[in-house]
């Protein structure tokens, strides 16, 4: 059985905004995607040293309000994100979990001083759900460059990639089974 | 991705280590993770590990230190300090020990993923490097000199012992006996293998010229001397300088080169700058230095340099038993050159091969075989596919007396019965003791 994608909105994206995600992401990984609200605790995951969130911190909350059973949630947010070690991430998942956690923070253009640019936003942030849930599929990075699986560290890379996996991250997700 | 590589992260902050494991997992590597240097330490000596990241501060044993006991344990691994207290004065000191670089926490993420990408790439390098040195060190071996016979085979014992040395050699041998291939099989078995060895045929080139080619000269020089250029003796540099006939060398060059080979040292013709170098000579010739040395052609202090451990290369005809082998090789050496179905020479063409007294030794015998392969035709070389003169020259008596041609045939009875006295008496119509006195006669004597 695939298993189900949930998408927890905390940003202020409509739900409409995220229609395209909804659809791409349901024929990539062939699962049903709704949109739910999400109830996460971002000050309990706020760094005021760092002035950021810790992703691991709200990934650990994304988990502990999963239902039983091998549906995938994946929590969009607008706040900065890192792990302790690095300077940011743009997202964060468990490989082969069912919890991830996204932010558009550095998706905008507004924050590398650039005038806004919404429809660009939602098309980076597409990119980068369907790559944090293709981790969650058990997906490593890929070294194609086209491949949505390609590790990107800065927005440009992101841009650069497309939305698809590659053919051999494709076979991987249809034999996807998911951990016990 | 890549599964192959591994990444050992030992750091005593858990949120690093779980965050480090993670980042580099979905990357595709091997990952381990250990909390401080007895852990780390522990996993090293269960599986071998490509990169370690290193905190510096941790209780216990420091990061500094644990690099050091890595280093015993594995010296290939590459460590990179990661940690929250940077100073200028722990960087240097961890690149000092041979880290491969340092980052402070936290990261860029773009900056480590470059850095780890880069740790990989030189890990391959030197892995390459590894693998090609070892293919250099097994290519020219001995196996390039044929032969089995004694006289060969002093030569090989020759060659292993002086190799391991960085003695200097003089090979002696008349022209052809390959003392060129001797000289590249003492340098390919020696520790400058990994370096060149230059070749100067000191025969081949005049006075001025030789000492340009040598020592190479500053722009403006000499006429024509439009660009700076390095000469062999630079460019020989840590590996093994093969001067060819150096019997032929000029005085003044001998001078020049004395003076190098005494002080390691000399300056480009035109130029003052004064160059260091280290190389191993080995020479070459095929001329009677000892005479040349009484006519006052060939210093005698460079004679004594260069006379340090001589190898001498018996001439063919005095190792008549290794001429099918060579032949053998030549044949087959062609044949994959030419494309061309000839596996071997007919008995009868080895026959004459083997007769013949080769004056042009082993150069000649290849070239004599080279052309055989071009007229000859399937499935074997024939003796009217050897060059005419072999036959000719074989047969026929040095000068016109008629004592000439007698030794020149008893010689040949005589090898075609490898020297079985019955035998070649039987044929040549007389008894033994005929014989004898013939052989005696001609000075003749069984190779």
């Amino acid at each position: 059985m695939r298993p189900d994608i949930h998408i927890l909105n905390g940003t202020v994206l409509r739900d409409r905004d995220l229609a395209g995600v909804i659809r791409t992401a349901g024929e990539i990984f062939d699962a049903q995607v709704m949109v739910r609200a999400t109830e996460l605790d971002l000050q309990e995951a706020y760094d005021p040293s760092r002035n950021q969130t810790n992703s691991t911190a709200l990934l650990a909350q994304v988990l502990k309000s999963a239902p039983d059973g091998p549906t995938k949630r994946i929590a969009v947010v607008d706040v900065d994100l890192f792990i302790p070690v690095l300077t940011f991430v743009f997202g964060e998942a468990q490989l082969d979990g069912t919890a991830a956690v996204v932010s558009t923070h550095r998706l905008d253009n507004r924050f590398y001083g650039m005038p806004g640019d919404a429809a660009l936003t939602v098309r980076r942030l597409e990119k980068e759900i369907v790559h944090e849930l293709g981790h969650t599929f058990g997906l490593y990075h890929c070294h194609q460059f086209e491949c949505v699986m390609r590790s990107s560290t800065y927005v440009e890379e992101i841009d650069m990639k497309r939305v698809l996996p590659c053919p051999a991250c494709s076979s991987s997700i249809a034999a996807y089974a998911p951990a016990r | 991705m890549n599964t192959r590589t591994s990444i050992l992260i030992v750091d005593d902050e858990k949120v690093v280590r779980d965050s480090l494991t993670k980042w580099f997992l979905e990357d595709g590597y091997r990952v381990g993770a250990a909390e401080n240097a007895v852990e780390a330490l522990k996993q090293m000596q269960a599986q071998p590990w490509d990169i370690i990241l290193l905190d510096i501060k941790m209780p216990g044993m420091d990061g500094m230190e644990l690099q050091q006991r890595i280093r015993e344990l594995d010296p290939q691994a590459t460590i990179i300090f990661i940690t929250a207290h940077a100073s200028v004065d722990t960087a240097v000191q961890a690149l000092k020990h041979g880290a491969f670089d340092y980052v402070t926490k936290p990261v860029d993420p773009d900056y480590l993923s470059h850095l780890i990408s880069n740790a990989v790439k030189q890990r391959a390098l030197v892995a390459e490097n590894l693998k090609l040195k070892e293919q250099i060190a097994e290519f020219p071996k001995l196996d390039e000199i044929i032969g089995d016979s004694p006289a060969i085979q002093k030569v090989f014992e020759l060659i292993e012992t002086v190799a391991k040395t960085d003695t200097t050699v003089m090979i002696r041998g008349e022209s052809g006996t390959g003392k060129e291939l001797i000289a590249r099989a003492i340098h390919s078995n020696s520790e400058r293998r990994f370096f060149p060895i230059v070749t100067i045929n000191c025969g081949a080139m005049p006075e001025g010229v030789l000492e340009s080619e040598l020592f190479g000269h500053e722009k403006g020089s000499f006429t024509g001397a439009q660009y700076r250029r390095k000469g062999k003796l630079e460019m020989a540099d840590q590996g093994t300088l093969f001067l060819d006939e150096v019997g032929n060398i000029d005085m003044k060059t001998q001078m020049d080169l004395l003076r190098v080979i005494e002080s390691k040292q000399f300056s480009r013709v035109g130029g003052n700058e004064v160059i260091k170098v280290d190389f191993r000579i080995i020479c070459a010739t095929n001329k009677d230095l000892e005479k040349a040395m009484s006519e006052g052609t060939f210093r005698e202090d460079l004679y004594y340099r260069l006379n340090v451990f001589s190898i001498f290369v018996p001439p063919l005809r005095e190792r008549k038993s290794d001429i099918p082998l060579l032949a053998d090789y030549f044949v087959k050496k062609y044949g994959r050159a030419m494309a061309k179905p000839i596996a071997s020479l007919s008995p009868e063409a080895l026959d004459v091969v083997v007769r013949y007294n080769w004056p042009g030794n082993v150069r000649e015998l290849e070239n004599a075989i080279e052309r055989a392969m071009v007229v000859g035709q399937p499935p074997a070389i024939r003796p009217d596919d050897l060059p005419f003169r072999l036959s000719e020259k074989n047969n026929a008596p040095q000068t016109g007396s008629l004592a000439a041609a007698e030794k020149l045939h008893i010689i040949s009875v005589l090898e075609q019965n490898n020297w079985n006295i019955s035998r070649s008496a039987e044929i040549l119509e007389i008894d033994r003791v005929t014989l004898y006195n013939k052989i005696h006669k001609y000075g003749l004597r069984k190779p």
